[in-house]
């Protein structure tokens, strides 16, 4: 067995007494891509954050190479949800790309030539260079999430956290983005996604964590993505409140099960 | 007219108050700025207003009027008022708007009783205290703008080392937590820094109307520039413009205080960039949609006669 990237115990999160997290226990291995799956507010996000200590877990312990995560930040980074910033915020796609480089570049010092380059050779990583001037509103969605994704590439890490890469972003950034997850798995990096399109998930992901509060199962996509594991991690009676949600997604759900039985490939 | 701006160089008096009135305007433009931009312009409104009861209480307790000990009040209550704010929103269920309708409320009320009990006492002429409510800027004494010259001083330089990381605060504080930047100290910092702002515009501008000089500079330079730094820029010009403009009216006009004033002509500047800036103003993205508007029609044609 290969190293172990990410241990979990007996991670419990809320928000006030409602709990969104509850006792993930789990274990990832060094250089896969793992996808979450989940419906909405199984606590895809939180996780993540949490791994981060973005957000104060209630209990539990996060171990990411062994240490806490405080103690080796260096090695991970974070592409955060692209909804969650204002992209009206007077700037360039390069100066954002840049802030990746804010914590090596130490205090009061600017970014230089060097950090502009490392910077340009990020975004041209992602087609992106000939926008490396364009204030960041002018950007399609899938322009603005590749900018994201630059950013965390110029940070040079080994773990890789992504909340929803591939939310609302064109067919030609969702090819790039996954082009470039498979070429840092290459390289020996790890990394873990939340994901929303189930019918990708064997195509794009090694592993699959399936999420719904509890954590419902995780493995090797061709052991743990099965049709009883996903209508366990779908159906959630104990909230009821979601039921519309649920039902929006139970659809999914179908069309990927008709496609198995199919004996479609998906 | 040439005797006229001749006759300023050669007052002493107005000289120091328009030196003033420029220092404030330039310092609450470039930090207006983050405000904005973090959408916390009504932050400054409720640090302003809160200001006030400490300003009344650094009189009663010391008897002094030196601008260095009523400002200390004002940054005090200022401070402890944001931090007010901060534990409504954390500990309650109230949200941000009405925890500061609340603090602005309360702290502005308090102000206001104490500075009756001020007025009630037989050396309050000369304490001058009503000046603080809407700002008089001939008040000021060599005293007073040094005062202002150092805090602002102090607060632009703190703003120049901090640029990235205010920069990084106000665009993704997450990810700034991430990449092991101090955001809630750094988040902290700039707070005091707008608390500071104000507190060096309290006498000029007063604190009902402080908040304007916050808010309008920065949205006028919004409107020329996508680059935060030009941005900044230009919110401490038209900031200091608005400043100095302001107080000559109000000097050369018998009675008539010079917050509103200054306030005024921060106004025409933010109206006339909101009309007439290249790409974000209202008259330039008329006549780009017209235009977009023609060329469609255009084609149309074009591809109707085909």
């Amino acid at each position: 067995m290969c190293k172990k990237v990410l241990e979990v115990n007996s991670l419990t999160a809320a928000y006030g007494d409602k709990p969104v997290l509850w006792d993930i226990n789990i274990d990832v291995p060094e250089g896969i891509i793992m996808g979450i799956i989940g419906p909405n507010g199984a606590g895809k996000s939180t996780f993540i954050k949490s791994l981060l200590g973005l957000i104060k877990p209630v209990a539990g312990r996060v171990k990411i190479y062994g240490k806490p995560y405080k103690s080796v930040r260096k090695k991970v980074a974070y592409v955060p949800q692209r909804e969650s910033v204002d992209w009206d915020f007077p700037t360039t796609v390069l100066d954002v790309v840049t802030m990746g480089l804010y914590g090596s570049i130490g205090w009061i010092k600017r970014p230089g030539k060097k950090e502009k380059q490392l910077a340009l050779n990020a975004l041209g990583k992602l087609g992106m260079k000939e926008y490396c001037n364009r204030q960041i509103s002018k950007l399609s969605g899938g322009q603005q999430q590749r900018t994201f994704l630059a950013r965390a590439l110029v940070q040079d890490a080994d773990l890789y956290l992504m909340d929803e890469p591939f939310q609302g972003v064109d067919a030609l950034t969702e090819k790039a983005i996954i082009n470039l997850i498979k070429e840092l798995k290459n390289k020996g990096k790890t990394i873990i996604a939340v994901h929303h399109n189930l019918e990708t998930v064997v195509e794009y992901f090694d592993w699959v964590m399936m999420l719904n509060v509890k954590c419902i199962a995780l493995g090797p996509c061709k052991e743990v993505f099965t049709e009883e594991n996903l209508a366990e991690t779908y159906s959630s009676p104990e909230i009821p409140c979601q039921n519309i949600i649920i039902e929006n997604e139970k659809s999914i759900y179908k069309s990927t099960k008709s496609a198995l039985l199919r004996g479609e490939k998906i | 007219m040439i005797g006229y701006l001749l006759s300023i160089f050669q007052d002493y008096t107005l000289r120091t108050v328009l030196l003033g009135s420029g220092i404030l305007g330039i310092t609450s433009g470039i930090l207006g700025t983050f405000t904005l931009l973090r959408k916390q312009s009504l932050l400054g409104d409720a640090v302003s207003h809160s200001a006030l009861p400490g300003i009344a209480i650094a009189f009663l307790l010391t008897k002094s009027s030196s601008p260095v000990v009523l400002l200390s009040g004002a940054l005090i209550f200022g401070w402890v008022s944001s931090l007010c704010m901060m534990f409504i929103v954390k500990y309650s269920k109230i949200k941000y708007d009405g925890a500061l309708g609340i603090v602005l409320s309360v702290f502005f009320g308090f102000g206001l009783v104490m500075l009756s009990v001020v007025q009630k006492l037989p050396n309050s002429r000369q304490a001058g205290l009503n000046k603080f409510l809407f700002g008089q800027a001939a008040t000021l004494l060599k005293e007073d703008i040094i005062t202002m010259g150092i805090l602002s001083g102090i607060a632009l330089i703190i703003t120049f080392v901090f640029w990235k990381e205010f920069k990084l605060l106000v665009f993704n504080p997450e990810f700034g937590y991430t990449i092991g930047l101090p955001m809630k100290k750094i988040d902290i910092l700039l707070t005091c820094l707008i608390v500071v702002a104000i507190v060096t515009g309290l006498q000029t501008v007063g604190v009902v109307l402080m908040s304007a000089m916050l808010i309008a500079p920065a949205s006028a330079g919004r409107q020329w520039t996508d680059r935060l730094e030009i941005m900044a820029a230009l919110a401490g010009f038209f900031g200091a413009v608005s400043g100095i403009t302001g107080t000559l009216i109000s000097s050369k006009t018998p009675n008539m205080p010079t917050g509103p004033v200054i306030v005024l002509i921060s106004f025409a500047l933010f109206a006339f960039s909101l009309l007439f800036a290249p790409k974000r103003g209202i008259i330039s993205r008329l006549i780009s949609a017209h235009k977009n508007n023609l060329t469609f029609k255009n084609n149309l044609k074009t591809t109707i006669r085909r």
